[in-house]
């Protein structure tokens, strides 16, 4: 495994492996010392495009738990903007000797082409791109799902896919690379994917995937699915003419209140997700967000553990037969 | 005790063709555990501070086994004393060898500090690997003394470490490859005798 | 004029005998050119005073013409400029291009349409016919000088705001109404603005998966519809630029069905590749309209081989490096094509037997020529009629290598890629500005 890009091209072999990896790490972040030495002299750089200090911030405490040398490069603006080029920033990244990029970009694909075009030699982490995919939070949230699981069950994780789970993702997924990261890897992995959103915020082209879709949420949680994840909802989609209102999104796509006492009622088991930040009151009521169901916190815990599982796995071993994901 | 038999099916592709050499039998590895038990005893004069942590993979249920043999003898307790140190991410050849998911540390529910720790392993020979859980033990504690016992040590070290309990001393060819077999990782548990043996591969 | 002293005889007497040329496929023959014209057919033709040129196993057409040419000059000499791009199209084999108006400044008055047709004139590789903008600035608003670029010493009688759509109807409507006076036409970008705001690829199961914003089919077939009925509407002709999709091709057949007089293009590139591409993220594969599906490929195809596509423009779009060495998102859109078109017509036409040699001097000469009223091209090779003459040979195998192109642009979408056929030599008024497929020389009467 040379880069992480994306988790549409993930095996389920590697996934777990990542899932297993994460695990370990997450037995450090016990310990009084919450450090390993496994990433001594080596460098990563957060490149990011875009502002996003909490994926930043995870992916820093990730390789700081591993010993590696951070720096943090903010490039917001400056190559979309026809500033400096994202080759030249590549290549003096490359001249700094980094051994790892963590890069988050607006532009779908930016990360697949600073790992294609030679610009830089160094292992490529996919820390959101675009539309198009966010590969770490598509595994933190596997991570969250097979803990809550094996929580449930009383069995153990390590090994296990999520194999026969039925998540149900709720929102704008026209504009989510974490929606298109859970499908593909929820589906690897061997759960099932409902998608929940108004018919203006799929994409054309939905049907080819390997998701349910339906309009009701109601109808969707009424089948207990083991998790339902809400996405954030850009405020600005409503004056696109996405939806006419955000009363009215919160309403008919809300977990609200009513939809929580619903699953309550039901006796299901159903975590709640987000990959956050929250709209409390739009896509999340408050009362749904800090619900015991609720796996949140969890998620943003887990999100160091399986960061440090893909910079371990990316930094270490041979890579000279390099494996593009 | 060394007879020569035909490659066993677990050696796969990498010991293809080459003979390999049984160097223990299942016994022979129970007489010599025995003997270690007896041996970490005696140097500990009892069972008291004792912990036992196993290196996995292999190290770990050899460590098991000792342990059960030392609360047949002593007033040791397994539940409580014994535990699993994973080194992988202490090792030194991190960037030469596929990368490997790490195995769980589980620390015995007493603790390590000022206790007495045996680490267990399979085959002691670079020395690394123990490198790396002496490194890997000072950030889960501070244990009073640190003993090494091992299974076979087939020489080859490259670091200054020795053992202080040893079941068999192999000397080997670096060519030469020692595989030992554990019916907890390698075997079906019915087929206790049939499983446990150290072979020399090449 | 400069002279080559080796070639002046040649040159001075004008006189090339090509022996064993393959006319359109059907014919083996010779051609003997004097002083720009054919003036002899038939088998085995001499002239002491000609030069030959052995054309043997070569399929002989007619200088081919692109109605759909971006040659960047004036404004972006960085990317291409007249003498570059019509080097690349006399490579192609094409001895006369269609030069689209989306300059710097926009080709909107007759000094600028004046000046790029000058610039053609003294490259002297490949004829130049300026395009006129429909409106001012390309920007929708107003319309452009339109007669005085028709009535300038371009002539101009194909007007477009290509790159962007000429999208108030209204103003398409007066467009097409007042280019009647010349026997005009409006060749439409049909892209509806809205429906394509931040469009980065065409709309559908890819661009699901890669999260870029979609370029829908239908905002390319809501304009051919509107355009063919307001051509209908007021007795005036439209040409729709670069079709490229199913829905578009099945417009056109119904509007050529009624009787509008519509014409139809399509490039080489939504002949052969499709969106699947855009998986690579390499900005090569940009363009607009974008790449479609692969049954837009076959259904523009059928079209072609059926006659409801009616040409073969290149849209050769060359951009600087830097324009493509960025992010998908940020990358310019286009793709060269002149020094590949014939090759890639070959390739997805011609050996698939869709259609004959015949049929490729009709749709990449002929009729380009007559959509574009342009005299002395799109002839037929006969004896009197001006030398305007490509040769190819379609068993050659080219891997497509962009560095090597005559064009500045690099932008090459089958770069690596192993095309069939090589043009061999290029007559543009009886003079050979290529040969064995090198560039020779200008045609004499330029400079």
């Amino acid at each position: 495994m040379k880069h992480l890009l994306s988790t549409k091209n993930l095996t389920r072999d590697q996934a777990i492996e990542i899932l297993d990896t994460a695990d370990r790490m997450a037995d450090v972040g016990q310990q009084s010392v919450k450090k390993l030495p496994a990433l001594r002299g080596r460098t990563v750089v957060n490149l990011f495009f875009e502002d996003s200090t909490r994926t930043r911030i995870s992916f820093e405490t990730a390789a700081k738990r591993l010993s590696a040398d951070v720096i943090n490069f903010s490039a917001k603006g400056s190559s979309v903007s026809k500033g400096e080029s994202l080759k030249d920033t590549a290549q003096t990244l490359m001249a700094m000797e980094a051994d790892a990029v963590v890069i988050r970009h607006g532009a779908s694909g930016a990360p697949q082409q600073l790992a294609t075009t030679g610009w830089i030699d160094a292992a490529v982490l996919n820390a959101g791109d675009g539309k198009h995919e966010h590969p770490t939070q598509a595994l933190l949230d596997a991570m969250t799902l097979r803990e809550h699981r094996s929580k449930l069950a009383g069995t153990a994780t390590t090994g296990t896919g999520l194999d026969g789970m039925h998540v149900v993702i709720a929102g704008d997924i026209l504009h989510s690379r974490v929606a298109r990261s859970n499908m593909w890897l929820l589906n690897t992995l061997g759960a099932r994917v409902t998608f929940v959103a108004p018919p203006t915020l799929l994409p054309v082209g939905v049907e080819h995937w390997p998701a349910r879709i339906v309009f009701d949420l109601d109808q969707a949680l009424a089948q207990n699915p083991d998790a339902v994840m809400l996405l954030r909802v850009q405020r600005e989609r409503m004056h696109a003419a996405f939806f006419p209102s955000e009363a009215e999104y919160a309403r008919w796509w809300g977990l609200t209140p009513e939809r929580l006492a619903a699953l309550d009622a039901a006796g299901a088991t159903t975590a709640i997700m987000h990959p956050g930040p929250m709209n409390r009151g739009l896509e999340i009521s408050s009362v749904a967000a800090d619900s015991p169901r609720s796996t949140v916190l969890r998620q943003v815990a887990n999100g160091v553990s399986v960061r440090m599982a893909c910079l371990y796995l990316l930094l270490t071993g041979d890579n000279s037969a390099a494996q593009v994901l | 005790m060394s007879e020569y038999v035909e490659n066993p099916t677990q050696g796969g592709p990498q010991s293809a063709g080459g003979l390999s050499r049984r160097i223990l039998a299942a016994a022979d590895i129970d007489r010599a555990l025995t003997r270690i038990a007896h041996e970490i005893l005696e140097s500990n004069r009892g069972a008291q501070d004792l912990v036992l942590l196993g290196i996995p993979r292999r190290g770990y249920p050899l460590a098991q086994r000792l342990a059960t043999k030392l609360a047949s003898i002593d007033s040791f307790d397994p539940a409580t004393s014994l535990g699993q140190l994973d080194v992988t991410m202490y090792r030194d050849d991190l960037r030469r060898n596929p990368s490997r998911v790490p195995w769980p540390t589980v620390m015995p529910q007493r603790g390590i500090d000022d206790s007495t720790v045996v680490l267990v392993d399979d085959v002691l020979s670079s020395g690394r690997t123990i490198r790396a859980a002496l490194d890997a033990l000072t950030e889960l504690g501070r244990p009073g003394v640190v003993r090494l016992a091992v299974l076979v040590d087939r020489g080859h070290r490259e670091l200054p470490i020795r053992a202080d309990f040893v079941g068999k001393n192999l000397p080997t060819a670096a060519r030469e490859k020692v595989k030992v077999r554990l019916t907890e990782i390698d075997g079906c548990p019915q087929d206790a005798d049939a499983v446990d043996e150290v072979v020399i591969v090449g | 004029m400069s002279q080559d002293p080796q070639q002046a005889t040649a040159v001075d007497t004008g006189s090339w005998l090509v022996c064993q040329a393959n006319v359109l496929g059907e014919t083996v023959t010779d051609l003997l050119i004097v002083d720009g014209v054919i003036t002899q057919m038939g088998t085995e033709l001499s002239d002491e005073n000609a030069t030959v040129i052995d054309a043997s196993h070569q399929i002989a057409l007619p200088g081919l013409v692109d109605i759909h040419t971006h040659l960047r000059e004036p404004g972006r000499e960085d990317a291409e400029t007249v003498e570059t791009g019509t080097r690349a199209a006399a490579k192609g084999g094409y001895t006369a291009v269609f030069a689209m108006a989306n300059s710097n400044p926009v080709a909107d008055t007759a000094g600028v349409v004046e000046q790029v047709w000058g610039l053609g004139r003294a490259a002297g590789w490949t004829q130049v016919q300026p395009i006129g903008a429909v409106t001012v600035g390309l920007e929708g608003k107003n319309l452009s000088e339109i007669g005085a670029m028709a009535e300038s010493r371009a002539q101009v009688r194909v007007f477009s705001d290509d790159g962007k759509c000429v999208h108030d109807p209204l103003l398409m409507r007066r467009a097409l109404e007042y280019v009647k006076t010349f026997d005009g036409v409006v060749a439409q970008h049909a892209q509806e603005p809205r429906l394509t705001e931040d469009a980065q690829m065409n709309e559908g199961s890819v661009s699901a998966d890669l999260g870029l914003a979609g370029w829908p089919a239908v905002a390319e077939e809501s304009i051919i519809a509107r355009d063919v009925l307001l051509a209908q509407h007021v007795g005036s002709r439209v040409h729709i630029c670069h079709l490229s999709t199913k829905g578009s091709v099945e417009l056109v057949r119904w509007a050529k069905q009624r009787g509008i007089d519509v014409t139809a293009e399509v490039t080489p590139h939504h002949l052969l590749l499709t969106d699947e591409l855009v998986r690579t993220f390499d900005p090569v594969f940009k363009v607009n309209p974008p790449l479609r599906t692969d049954e837009d490929v076959a259904a523009v195809r059928a079209a072609v081989a059926d006659g409801t596509i009616d040409v073969v423009g290149t849209d050769h779009a060359p951009h600087p490096r830097e324009d493509k060495e960025c992010e998908w998102s940020c990358a310019a859109m286009g793709m060269t094509g002149l020094e590949t078109a014939l090759s890639v017509v070959h390739h997805t036409l011609v050996e698939t037997g869709a259609i004959s040699w015949r049929d490729v001097a009709r749709i990449m000469s002929q009729t380009p020529a007559q959509i574009g009223r342009l005299e002395g091209q799109g002839r037929p090779l006969e004896v009197g009629e001006p030398a305007n003459i490509v040769l190819f040979d379609p068993a050659a195998v080219t891997t497509v290598d962009p560095e090597k192109h005559a064009s500045k642009g690099r932008n090459s979408p089958y770069k690596g890629l192993t095309l069939p056929g090589s043009v061999r030599a290029t007559f543009f008024k009886g003079h050979p500005v290529v040969l064995d497929g090198e560039l020779m020389r200008p045609h004499p009467a330029a400079r």
